[in-house]
């Protein structure tokens, strides 16, 4: 019974019925079944951070669950995080800021920091780096990442407050 | 890197999951948080024919305050420990070691469970289950049992665990209000598995002042797997922590571990490691005595 099994993801709020094999990473079955591409795939053992996902609200490694093992859970990821033509405060504040140079990295950053803010209103420097090294990036040298994710959480917090 | 194809089971419950440890054997491996396993699947560093699925056994997942002791369930997730309240009270040692596994999104599917079954020498929460000195309790169709974690942890990667069996929980000895606690470790990348990791109790003689009553000290990374130095915590008993104590305790602990030498790590340089955080533990402990 390697055999593809069929199973019913929900991402985005969106129920997909596939027919999947139970060894097929949940980041292929997004970007090959799903097309959802803004998923990106680096190092596959949970190590770079790319694939970051949300899994019923909390940040997880798609290249570290299957497929099969999401029926039932509540799957979020990078195309759900913009409103439309409108930017997330969190995506708004990497294009101010410049926290993006080829964007490889991106979707899993946002993905782990719009929980890790929805969570942690007001963290510090510190405590941004530490969450942050979670993620790899290649090109920017983290220091615009880390200004953005500030601005993110300041212009957030006046929003709640508005 | 993909994984090798495998059958996928999802018990509903323990005894479902029991059952087909059983069924399945030397055949199948017990999926928790995928952390470890995930990356071993997928550089085909294992190969098993069945996963069983422990995520929705949430009967394994939790905190339970049993007087002097706490246990904690297999299934129990780092970010968890890491966070919660009564960790960071009964447990206080366990909860700054979490707070240092991996990274924030790693933590959010690791389970304690998986950690002390992958045995990884340098992982936290099997120095911790080696320096608190607790119960690992297993299960399997045949019944449960129970092994102390300096028991249960055999060597690198392996684990006193029978092909059918399952950990369902973890039993701590609750830490006392007046006991200070300090984690620390060295890694070069924020995240990355330590090189070196040192977990300290350490409780003063509320008589005799500044005396040492009790001290707990666990190294991790310097041995196959966490080590206890009992030698060390005796001759630490009576005695003030004062900077003279704190290098003399720290050198004798250097000496006494026997670290693998290999070229990304000479033993020398594990060993001044060891010498180093030891000493600034024990200063930190006698800094903070009084404050807790
Ligand atoms: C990028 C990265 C960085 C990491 N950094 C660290 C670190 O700094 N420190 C650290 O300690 N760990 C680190 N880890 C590993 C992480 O802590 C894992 O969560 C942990 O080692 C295994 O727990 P798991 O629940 O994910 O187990 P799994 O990966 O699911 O399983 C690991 C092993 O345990 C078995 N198993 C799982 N649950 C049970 C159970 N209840 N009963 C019996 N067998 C079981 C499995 O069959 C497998 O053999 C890191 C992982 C990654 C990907
Ligand atoms: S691709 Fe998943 S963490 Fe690198
Ligand atoms: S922007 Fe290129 S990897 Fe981060």
């Amino acid at each position: 019974m390697t055999a593809p099994v069929s199973i019913s993801l929900v991402v985005n709020g969106e129920t997909h019925d596939l027919t999947v094999p139970p060894r097929k990473l949940l980041s292929d079955v997004l970007r090959d079944d799903l097309h959802l591409t803004g998923t990106h795939v680096g190092c596959e053992h949970g190590v770079c951070g790319a694939c970051t996902i949300l899994i019923d609200g909390q940040p997880s490694r798609a290249c570290l669950t299957y497929a099969v093992q999401m029926e039932g859970h509540e799957l979020t990821t990078i195309e759900s995080v913009a409103d439309g033509e409108t930017l997330s405060p969190l995506q708004q504040a990497l294009h101010e800021e410049h926290g993006l140079q080829c964007g490889f990295c991106t979707a899993g950053i946002v993905m782990t920091f719009e929980a890790y803010l929805r969570d942690n209103p007001d963290p510090d420097e510190a405590e941004i780096r530490d969450v942050l090294s979670g993620n790899l990036c290649r090109c920017t040298g983290y220091q615009n990442i880390v200004t953005a994710i500030l601005k993110a959480a300041r212009v957030m917090r006046q929003g709640k407050r508005s | 890197m993909k994984p090798a194809p495998f059958t996928y089971h999802r018990p509903g419950d323990v005894d479902e999951a029991l059952n087909l440890m059983a069924r399945f054997g030397s055949d199948a491996k017990p999926l928790g948080g995928g952390q470890s396993l995930g990356p071993m699947l997928n550089m085909r560093l294992a190969r098993p024919g069945h996963l069983v699925d422990l995520n929705d056994l949430l009967e394994l997942d939790y905190v339970r305050d049993l007087g002097d002791v706490i246990e904690i369930g297999g299934l129990t997730r780092h970010h968890r420990l890491a966070t919660a309240p009564e960790v960071a009270r009964d447990l206080p040692l366990l909860a700054k070691a979490a707070r240092t596994i991996g990274h924030y999104a790693i933590r959010q599917r690791g389970t304690i469970g998986g950690s002390l079954v992958h045995a990884d020498p340098a992982a936290q929460l099997p120095l911790i289950a080696v320096t608190l000195g607790v119960d690992v309790v297993l299960r399997s169709v045949r019944g449960e049992r129970v092994v102390p974690a300096a028991d249960f942890l055999q060597s690198i990667m392996t684990v006193d665990l029978g092909e059918d069996e399952i950990v369902t929980a973890l039993r701590f000895p609750r830490q006392t209000a007046d006991e200070y606690s300090s984690f620390d470790l060295f890694s070069r990348r924020h995240g990355d598995f330590a090189i070196v990791g040192v977990a300290l109790t350490l409780r003063f003689d509320a008589a005799a002042a500044a005396a040492v009553e009790e001290m707990r000290l666990g190294l991790g990374g310097t041995g196959p797997v966490p080590q206890r130095m009992h030698a060390i915590e005796a001759a630490a008993v009576g005695n003030p922590i004062d900077a003279e104590t704190a290098a003399r305790l720290a050198a004798e602990t250097a000496a006494a571990i026997n670290p693998e030498e290999n070229a990304e790590v000479p033993a020398a340089y594990r060993r001044e490691l060891v010498e180093t955080m030891i000493r600034h533990a024990l200063l930190d402990a006698a800094g903070k005595r009084g404050q807790k």
